[in-house]
Order: C-alpha cells, then sequence, then structure tokens
C-alpha cells in the first residue's frame, strides 16, 4: 500500500509467468496479447481473458451437456465447439488447454465415447488450472498496478 | 320493571345480532362494520330517503341456491336459529322468574297467615290452655305483665290489630276473628292482582311478534340502509357463478336490463379491450381462492373508456369449494388520468433536469475548451473544439426553449403592455434576419395602410413569436423569398374563424387549404398572390386539442378584463409569415405544434433544431388571447398566420413617452434607411449581405480564430438548394438524434457551427474541393454526429445532379436526400463507410478529408465467429493503424462485400452459417461472371443483391485479396483455402509479425 512493493510484485508475476510457460500452460501468445495492451487498452488483457473465461465456460457446459446425451451425442456439434474453444485458446495462448482441445477433438471424429469423457476431464481440469493461474496473474497485477501509482512528493 | 327487562335485553340483542347479518369475513377485531341504530329513534330519517330500488337485480333462484348451499349463508342461518332460541329461553326465563316472585309472594302471605293462626292457637293455649290454678295467695303474679307484651308481638304487616273491646272478652275475640279475616281477603286478592298480571305478561309475550318478523324487519332496515348507502355510490356489485354468469348485480348507472345481464357473462354482455381481461382476473381469483384487486381499462361501446377498480373475491361452498364470485367495480377513471399525469410531469421534470446537468456538462467541458483556445491547437482539436461549442449551443438553446414552454405552461409567464410599433417590429425582425441570412433569399415586408402606428400590447413575445417563424420559414427555405403580411382584420374575423374551424372536422381543414394552394402555381409570385388574396380559404388548421382552445379562450378572457378600457379600441392584428420553402406535408401538420415534433427524422437530420419553437409560438400566442395556424403545400411553401388582439395606443402620448423598443428601433432605422418615413411604410424588403461573415455568430467566429476570416464565394442559388443537403453518415446515431431535433428554432446552431468551421479551415475546404471538384461543409450537430455538406461551386462541370434537383422542385425532397445520399456515397465511400466501424468516427473522416484520395486508410474486413479472437485481431490492426470492420459468418461476408468496396478480407474458415471457405467462392465467381447468381443459388436474398440500384465495388479486373485464417491442427489445409479462391492464409493464432507480413503483401500501395 505505500508503493514500496510494486518491484517485488512484478518480479512475482514474472516469475508466475515463468513457471506457466515452463509448465506449458501459456506460451508466447500470451505476450503478444499483452504487447497489445496500452494506454488506450490498460486493461485489455484482463478484459479479453474474461471474455475467454466467459465463453469457455458455456463451452464446457455445452459440451458435457452434448456428452450425457446417452444415447446419440452430438460429435459434430461437439467438433464445432471444439473449434471455438481451440481458436480462443490459441488466441490467448492457453496452450495446454488448446492441445487438450486437439485431443478431444480427435476423439470426437472417431466418435469414441470414452475417450471424449477422459479428454472432458481432462479440459476441465486444465481450464481450472489456467483459471486459477491467471486469476492469480491478474491479482497480482492489480496490486501492482496500484503499488507503482502510489508517488511521493520530492523533497530538495 | 319487567317491561324495561324486556327493552333493555332487546337493544342488547340487538347489537349483537347484526354483525352476523354481515359476512363474517368483513367482521374486523377493530370494531363492528355494520351497525343500525335502534327502529324507532331513525324510523323517520329513512322514510324520508326514497329508496330506488331498480338497480339491483337479483337472480332468486341462485339466491336461494346460495343461502342453501354456501358456506356463508348456512352459518349465517345457524346464527339467527340460534338467536332465536336464545331469544326464547330468555323469554322461558323470564317468565318463570315471574313466577318464581309471584310464588316468593303467595309463600309469605301464607307464612303470615300460619304465623297468624299459630299465634293466636298459642294465646289460646297460653290464655286458655294454660289453665293452672292461680291461688289466692299468689295474687301478687302479675298476668298482665306477660300478655300484653306477646299481643304487641303479634303485629301482622305492621298494621296493629286494633281491637278496642277489653280483652278476652266475647267482643274481643269477635273483633279480631274479623279482623283477621280481612287480612286474609287482602292477602286473596293480591294473589289475584299477581296472578292477572302474571296473565296480562304471558298475554304480551304471546303478543310480541314472531322472531321471524323481526328479524325480516332488521334485515328490510340494514337493506334500506345499503340502499341508502349505495345510492350515490359510483359503484358496481355483483355476484357471478361457477361459470361467472352474473346472478346479482347491483349498478348505480344501469344502461342494461335484467334479462341482458342475468346468467350472462361478462364477455357475453359487452365487448372491447378490457372486457376479457376482467373476466380472466375473475377466473384467476377463483381458481386461486384468494381475494385479488385489480385495475382494469375498459374500452367498450357500452361505456366508452374506463378504469376500473375491480374486487374480486371467491365464495365457497360448505364443502370448500369455489362456487363463484362476488366483485365490485369501481370508476376510477379520473384518478387514473391525474395519477397518469403526475407520471408524465415528473418524467418531464427529470428529463429537463437531466438537459441541465448536461448543460453544466457542455459548459464545462466548453470552459476548458476556452482556456485551451490561447494555446496552438492542431486541426483535429480545433474541430473537437467546434463540437463542444456547438453542442453546448444546442443544448443551451434546447433549456431556454424548455424553460420557455414550461413557464407558458405553469401561467407563470406574465405578459406586459407596452406601446410598439408593429411595423417597426416586422421590419426589425427581418432585417435582424437578414444580417445573419446565409442563403440567397428576399425577405420582404407588407403592412397594410390601416394597421396603427401605435398599438400596446407584448412587444418582446410578440417580436419573439415573428423572430420564430422567420427564422423557422428561413431554414426551410433554400430559394425564392420570406416574407410577413402585416394587416388588420375585423374583430367579428375572430369568431368567425372560430366557426368555421369548428364547422370543418379536423380532417378536412387539410384538404381544403391544399385544394385552395394547388389551384396556384408554385412559383413564389402566385405563391405571394394567394396568400394575400385566399387567406380566407386558409383557416381551418385543426387546433391542437379542446384542452388549449379552451385554455385559450379563458387567457384570452383574463387579457380582455386585465387590459380593456372603455375608451381604448382593440383591433385584430393578423400576420402571415410565409415562405417558399420545402412546405410541410399534410400528415405532419396535426403535430406540428407539439413538443419535440419534426415533420420526420429526415428533415431532423437536416435542419435541426430542438422542436419547441412552433410550440412555444402557439403557446404565445394563445396566451395573449390569438391563435396560430398554418396552411402549407409541399414543395411550395408554408404560410403561419397569428392573429392578435392588439389595444390601440392613443395617439397623442407616444410623442412623449418612446419606450426601449422604439429607441432601440430608431437605431437600426437610421442606419437602415434614414430617408422614408419609418412610421408610415408599407414595404420593406432585405437581401442578405454576404456570406459567412456577418449576423449572430460573427462574434464567435471572431473568439475562435482571430484570423482573417476567408470570404467564400456565393454559389448559384439553385445549386445551394440543391446541394446543401447534409449526407448523414451514421444512420444509427442520426435517427437517435431526431428525436432531439425539431423544425424550428430561434437560431440554428447547425449553421453557425457550419459557419465557423468555414471559416476556421479555409484551407481543408480549398483543398477538397480542388480535389473532388467541390466544396465540402462540414456539419457537426449536436450527438456528435459529423456530417459532411457538399456545395458544388456554379462552375462545377459534372452538375447534373443540380440542375436536375432545381427541375424537379415538384418532387419529393426525400427524392432530393435519397439522390445527394448516394451522390456521397459515390465520391467518398470510405468515410460511409468508417463511419460504422468502432470506434473510428470522428478522427477517420477528418483524415479522409485532408488525405488525397490514393493515400485513403485501406478499408478492411475480418470475417471471424470467435469473439476472443475478433478482440485480439482488431486490437492488433488497431495497433498497426488500422481500423477493421468485423463480421460474424461467411453470409454476412458476402453481403458486406456486395454493398461496400473494401481492399482486404481476413477470413476464418470454420465458422456458422457459411463458412469462409463459401463465401470466397461466391465472392469469386461474381468477380468471374459480374453477377450474383451463385449467392443467390446460395440462398443470399435478392433485396441484398439488386445490383443496378447498388453500385457494386468489385469487378473482375480488381481481385479481392482474401487472406484465410487458419488454425494449423484443424483439417483445413492450406492447399484447400487456395483451391477455393483465397490468395493466402495466416495460421491462428495470428501475430503482429503474421499481420504485418500479410498487409504489406497485400496493401502494398497503401501507407502502413
Amino acid at each position: 500500500m505505500l508503493g514500496l512493493g510494486a518491484d517485488r510484485l512484478r518480479a512475482d508475476m514474472n516469475r508466475l509467468l515463468a513457471l506457466l510457460f515452463h509448465q506449458g500452460v501459456l506460451d508466447e501468445q500470451f505476450l503478444q496479447l499483452q504487447q497489445l495492451q496500452d494506454e488506450t487498452s490498460p486493461n485489455f488483457v484482463s478484459e479479453v481473458v474474461s471474455i475467454y473465461f466467459r465463453e469457455s465456460e458455456k463451452l464446457l457446459r455445452n459440451l458435457r451437456a452434448l456428452l450425457l446425451e446417452r444415447e446419440s451425442s452430438d460429435y459434430k456439434k461437439m467438433g464445432i465447439h471444439l473449434n471455438q474453444f481451440m481458436g480462443s485458446s490459441s488466441s490467448i495462448g492457453a496452450k495446454r488447454v488448446r492441445n487438450v482441445c486437439v485431443a478431444f477433438r480427435a476423439a470426437s471424429e472417431q466418435n469414441n465415447r470414452a475417450g471424449c469423457l477422459r479428454s472432458l476431464e481432462l479440459l476441465e481440469h486444465e481450464y481450472c488450472y489456467l483459471k486459477n493461474k491467471l486469476h492469480e496473474l491478474f491479482h497480482i497485477e492489480q496490486q501492482r498496478v496500484m503499488a507503482s501509482g502510489v508517488r511521493y512528493p520530492m523533497l530538495d | 320493571m319487567v317491561c324495561e327487562m324486556g327493552g333493555d335485553y332487546f337493544e342488547e340483542m340487538d347489537i349483537e345480532v347484526l354483525p352476523s347479518m354481515w359476512p363474517e369475513d368483513l367482521r374486523n377485531e377493530v370494531g363492528k362494520q355494520f351497525n343500525v341504530e335502534k327502529p324507532g329513534m331513525d324510523q323517520d330519517m329513512l322514510e324520508e330517503v326514497t329508496i330506488t330500488e331498480e338497480p339491483s337485480i337479483v337472480d332468486f333462484k341462485r339466491l336461494l341456491e346460495l343461502t342453501s348451499y354456501s358456506e356463508k349463508s348456512s352459518s349465517q342461518l345457524a346464527f339467527l336459529v340460534k338467536q332465536w332460541e336464545y331469544k326464547q329461553a330468555n323469554a322461558v326465563r323470564l317468565l318463570n322468574e315471574e313466577l318464581k316472585i309471584l310464588n316468593k309472594q303467595r309463600k309469605e302471605v301464607e307464612l303470615q297467615k300460619l304465623e297468624i293462626l299459630e299465634q293466636h292457637r298459642f294465646e289460646e293455649d297460653k290464655y286458655a290452655g294454660d289453665k293452672r290454678s292461680i291461688s289466692i295467695l299468689d295474687e301478687v303474679l302479675d298476668i298482665w305483665e306477660a300478655i300484653p307484651r306477646r299481643k304487641n308481638d303479634s303485629i301482622l304487616h305492621k298494621k296493629k290489630l286494633e281491637i278496642d273491646a277489653e280483652y278476652d272478652t266475647i267482643k274481643y275475640w269477635k273483633q279480631r276473628a274479623k279482623e283477621l279475616d280481612r287480612l286474609l281477603e287482602a292477602s286473596i286478592h293480591r294473589e289475584h292482582i299477581l296472578q292477572e298480571k302474571l296473565q296480562e305478561i304471558v298475554k304480551n309475550l304471546e303478543k310480541q311478534s314472531s322472531p321471524v318478523e323481526e328479524l325480516s324487519q332488521i334485515l328490510k332496515r340494514a337493506d334500506n340502509f345499503l340502499h341508502f348507502v349505495l345510492q350515490n355510490a359510483p359503484v358496481v356489485i355483483g355476484h357471478q357463478d361457477k361459470e361467472l354468469r352474473y346472478r346479482f348485480i347491483y349498478n348505480h348507472f344501469p344502461s342494461l336490463q335484467e334479462e341482458d345481464i342475468i346468467g350472462r357473462t361478462d364477455v357475453e354482455i359487452f365487448t372491447g379491450a378490457g372486457v376479457k381481461e376482467s373476466q380472466e382476473f375473475k377466473r384467476e381469483v377463483m381458481e386461486r381462492g384468494l381475494p385479488a384487486k385489480r385495475e382494469i381499462t375498459f374500452e367498450t361501446e357500452l361505456f366508452g373508456s374506463k378504469t376500473f377498480l375491480i374486487h374480486v373475491e371467491p365464495v365457497f361452498s360448505k364443502s370448500g369449494d369455489t362456487i363463484g364470485v362476488n366483485y365490485m367495480g369501481m370508476d376510477v377513471t379520473d384518478q387514473v388520468i391525474k395519477r397518469e399525469k403526475m407520471a408524465r410531469l415528473r418524467e418531464q421534470i427529470a428529463v429537463q433536469k437531466a438537459k441541465e446537468t448536461e448543460l453544466n456538462k457542455t459548459i464545462h467541458i466548453t470552459g476548458i475548451a476556452m482556456s485551451a483556445i490561447c494555446t496552438n491547437l492542431d486541426q483535429e482539436q480545433r474541430q473537437l473544439l467546434d463540437v463542444m461549442l456547438s453542442s453546448g449551443d444546442l443544448v443551451l438553446q434546447l433549456i431556454n426553449d424548455i424553460l420557455d414552454l414550461s413557464k407558458v405552461e405553469s401561467g407563470v409567464m406574465k405578459l406586459e403592455a407596452t406601446k410598439f410599433r408593429p411595423r417597426e417590429v416586422a421590419k426589425h425582425v427581418l432585417q435582424t434576419a437578414a444580417a445573419s441570412l446565409q442563403k440567397e433569399l428576399i425577405l420582404e415586408g407588407h403592412v397594410a395602410d390601416d394597421v396603427p402606428v401605435e398599438v400596446i400590447g407584448d412587444v418582446l413575445r410578440i417580436r419573439q413569436i415573428l423572430t420564430n417563424l422567420i427564422s423557422n420559414a428561413i431554414k426551410f427555405t433554400h430559394e425564392g423569398k420570406v416574407g410577413i403580411n402585416l394587416r388588420v382584420v375585423p374583430e367579428q374575423y375572430f369568431g368567425h374563424e372560430e366557426g368555421c374551424q369548428s364547422a370543418v372536422s379536423a380532417k378536412e381543414p387539410m384538404e381544403e387549404s391544399s385544394s385552395a394552394a394547388s389551384q396556384n402555381s408554385c412559383s413564389p409570385e402566385s405563391m405571394q398572390c394567394q396568400t394575400s388574396e385566399e387567406d380566407h380559404d386558409q383557416y381551418g388548421i385543426p387546433d391542437d386539442g379542446a384542452g388549449t382552445s379552451v385554455k385559450m379562450a379563458a387567457s384570452m378572457d383574463e387579457y380582455k378584463e386585465k387590459h380593456h378600457h372603455p375608451h381604448e379600441t382593440v383591433v385584430w392584428l393578423r400576420c402571415d409569415v410565409y415562405d417558399t420553402g420545402i412546405g410541410i406535408p399534410e400528415k405532419a401538420l396535426p403535430t406540428l405544434f407539439k413538443k419535440y415534433m419534426q415533420v420526420s427524422a429526415g428533415h431532423a437530420r437536416k435542419y435541426g433544431g430542438t422542436g419547441l419553437g412552433l410550440a412555444i409560438c402557439k403557446q404565445l400566442v394563445e396566451l395573449m388571447g390569438g391563435h396560430l395556424t398554418v396552411t402549407s403545400r409541399e414543395h411550395c411553401g408554408s404560410t403561419f398566420t397569428f392573429v392578435l388582439p392588439c389595444k390601440v395606443s392613443p395617439k397623442g402620448d407616444h410623442s412623449d413617452d418612446p419606450d426601449d423598443e422604439l429607441s432601440d428601433m430608431a437605431d437600426h432605422e437610421a442606419v437602415a434607411d434614414p430617408n422614408t418615413n419609418e412610421a408610415n411604410i408599407g414595404y420593406f424588403q432585405f437581401q442578405p449581405r454576404t456570406m459567412g461573415s456577418s449576423g449572430g455568430s460573427t462574434t464567435r467566429t471572431k473568439l475562435l480564430s482571430p484570423s482573417i476570416v476567408p470570404h467564400i464565394p456565393l454559389h448559384k442559388l439553385n445549386d445551394l438548394s440543391a446541394d446543401s443537403c447534409s449526407v448523414p453518415l451514421n444512420n444509427c446515431i442520426s435517427r437517435e438524434s431526431a428525436s432531439l431535433e425539431d423544425a424550428c428554432s430561434t437560431a440554428d446552431p447547425a449553421e453557425i457551427v457550419s459557419e465557423i468551421e468555414s471559416s476556421l479551415r479555409p484551407d481543408v475546404d480549398l483543398n477538397a474541393e480542388s480535389l473532388t471538384g467541390r466544396g465540402m461543409q462540414r456539419h457537426v450537430d449536436a450527438n456528435g454526429l459529423v456530417m459532411t455538406r457538399y456545395h458544388r461551386p456554379s462552375t462545377d462541370s459534372n452538375n447534373v445532379q443540380g440542375s436536375r434537383d432545381s427541375q424537379q422542385c415538384m418532387k419529393k425532397c426525400v427524392e432530393v436526400t435519397d439522390t445527394d445520399e448516394k451522390n456521397g456515397e459515390d465520391h467518398s465511400p470510405s468515410t460511409q463507410k468508417h463511419g460504422k466501424s468502432d470506434g473510428a468516427l470522428g478522427t477517420v473522416p477528418s483524415s479522409s478529408l485532408e488525405l488525397p484520395k490514393s493515400t485513403l486508410p485501406p478499408k478492411i474486413l475480418l470475417v471471424e465467429d470467435n469473439k476472443i479472437n475478433v478482440m485480439v485481431t482488431q486490437s492488433m490492426m488497431k495497433q498497426l493503424g488500422h481500423s477493421i470492420r468485423v463480421v460474424n459468418n461467411g453470409l454476412e461476408a458476402v453481403r458486406e462485400v456486395q454493398c461496400c468496396r473494401y481492399d482486404l478480407v481476413l477470413m476464418d474458415v470454420c465458422m456458422p452459417v457459411m463458412d469462409g471457405l463459401q463465401a470466397t467462392r461466391l465472392i469469386r465467381s461474381f468477380e468471374e461472371n459480374g453477377n450474383w447468381d451463385a449467392a443467390a443459388e446460395a440462398g443470399i436474398d435478392q433485396a441484398v443483391l439488386s445490383s443496378d440500384s447498388q453500385p457494386n465495388y468489385l469487378d473482375s479486373r480488381n481481385r479481392l485479396p482474401i487472406i484465410a485464417m487458419t488454425a494449423n491442427a484443424l483439417a483445413e489445409s492450406a492447399a484447400e483455402c487456395l483451391a477455393n479462391g483465397m490468395d493466402s492464409f495466416v495460421s491462428k493464432p495470428v501475430t503482429f509479425q503474421k499481420l504485418k507480413q500479410c498487409l504489406q503483401q497485400y496493401l502494398p500501395s497503401k501507407n502502413l
């Protein structure tokens, strides 16, 4: 709160990002996203990501609903949803989510119900992990912005 | 005593009984809701009241059923029986008590009798039986002592048995026996009397009315009271059975016979709005089993438009089933009207407040802007500043208008009576208008000789009205003239006109006036003739409601009363403000004087204004006791006429007391035409001075740009009239802004703005002119909507449009706007389209103005359904300096490409509705074949495609670059994309580098 932690917070952020990159959760596309954030759109990343979260949750719900229709799972529809999910995930650089999507889609193309269910579980897990980490990241960033906003009068 | 007891009892019973007569659920803890006075006390009062029993209609069979089946009635019956039993028991108890009393008395009497007998026996025993021998020796024994004492004790009924005979003589005993006999007789007599009384009471009891009779009397009284109360209550009470058929109805305003109502449902009885709703509501109540209230507005033939508050209550049978509803309705139409009026007022206040805050904001911004003026501004900053200032002007004007109007409406506005010269007012108004005139119009005034030199009236208001009407006329006139005709009309004129107006129904006057006008050709001169010759025919414009005419009459009376002096004469001045402008369509006439009403959204967009001017004029004229009417013919002109009563000022004192108005005017007079005799001049005419450098806006122009204002050459008159239509950039926004604007206003901020802009940026104008062969004027309206105005100079060789327009002045104005709009599109399509893209509003058009055409920003279309991708791509493009248009599927993309020119399309492949591959195939098919047949086959509707009306920007010479956006992992391979006619592909996710490369490759000539 005194503006002293700005540097520390920045370091924390970088550490967290490095971890996520190392784990393969994120890729360089996320850096592209960060580059798009400037003074004209200071919250661009968090805005995009929150829309991503909203859309993705909808997609996950739909996918689960489609899979749970025991009689005839609509694999074609699932494919469309997965394309969407894959597209947006790759756009924000959510690498692992995207990879799971690819696997999921392969399973759905083969009408492999068991594979689909496994993929869905995995997808949900990855998505949750990503969401938690990104929330953590934004939280640190928020604190950092607040801390770096603090200015002290210069004494001559 | 007995009778009294009976009375007490009756009273007590009376109060106890009555509540039970009323349904139990109406009784609450607080008190009894239904109390009737004791009969007898007020019998007379009720007798005086005539009770009409007609309105209530009862189905007696149903009532019987109800009484025998409904839960409520059975409980009531039970109560009645119980009460009757109670009463009986009480009577029996009374009789028993009476009997007991009598018995007691008899017993007492018997006891006394016994005592008496005993006493005497004792005495006999004592004196006769006690025959003890008294010895002579016992002479001393005083027997007297004992006997008299005994004798004294035996007093019967406090009466001393007086026997004067000597004790124990025969005479004594005889007397005593006699005495006792008498007592016995008296006792027997008393017993008799009591028995008689008893008999009498019994008889009385028998005589007393039977309980049924008594109860029915009470019922009758209650009924009478109910009638008495209901006699003047504007309510409807009814009972409907399970099928919602009326079984009982009480209606204070009966409009139907019994047979029309009983046994029928609402829907069967009458029709119209609300009937069904009420029936549904009753049914709902019946189903839910809970009473409920609702307000229902009826619109029926039977009783017109009325709002009823309806209370419906279910009726249950003994077993708890619903067997019908009781319903009560009350007419609350007036209250609803009042309530709605209140709501409207509140809303209006809120709007006013909002506008005031808006003004504050604008003023605040303007203040900042003004302070920034000193610093050097670049072109764009200056434009923004102009927008601010002009918005401020408009809002200020709007607020002034609202304030004026609300002042008049609330009656706060007071009229002042000052002397003034009507000629000079007319002249001065024209003069002022001419000073700020920007068009080649002739402003003229005719004042008849019989108009008094000086009259008394509220000159400020009259001037306001005239100014309003004149500026309105000027605004809507592009060529010809605008003028004032002033004349005296006879006083009865007003009455005659009123009669005329009432004789002609609201629809007819339009036809009349138009037919009158149609006899004339449309040239300005004949129009002028027509207005002066045929003005009697031109009246008949409907008042905008009975309310205002009443108000008008009232205000006129007031005015007359206030200002009337016996020696003063009142003249009726009639003033026509005519023009040769675009006219008013017939259908717009009825709403012309209403607040915030403009002829059409198109007019609002084109001419600006607040929509309050004419409403204010009308209110002001009516406040002064006159009336304002309009007659108009589309494309030929309009004439606004108001007639006002004015007192003629006594000739003597005007020279002594020249008021401010006169002296103010005199200055102008001296400047304008010093030679003429100002008092009697009958005709004056003004030609506009040079444009753009005079009038009210001069000050601001100077304020804004201290540099020399360049003189912009005047165009030919018909060019101006044909071309000064503005081209809306963004239809949505302009439609929204339309409601703000109006056909009339005292000052036209838009014009001021254009003036300022033309003076501020002469270089831009000239530049644009040289490039496109046109003078361009930027127009900024209140909502920040940027408009572009084209002025073709007369030297324009391509001036086909202009001449055609001037020939077709009979054609609808809308058409002119349309062609102009198309024209605008031709020449600056990019401006058109960029207006639609997000965030680009305001800045892009300005750059398009300044840059040569070859450097117009490239138009890029993004076809993408994924929101995230759209956001990311858009943001990247923004950073690369491009704004893009986004559509969400292939179908939309094809449509978009059909109507606009694009330099580049970024196309996603996987999309709903139509994928990118198909869309690309369709576009390529057009480029090859020159028609959209393939698209039509694919189901894109023809309306959009009508290729001869829509300019197509695609041609086979120019292949539109389409770049696929693919995800590597997906099935859509690069080869497939290329096979379907795409030029290249960008793999997803898109990055700066990829985008930049792509743009460089496909937009080589554009500056990036």
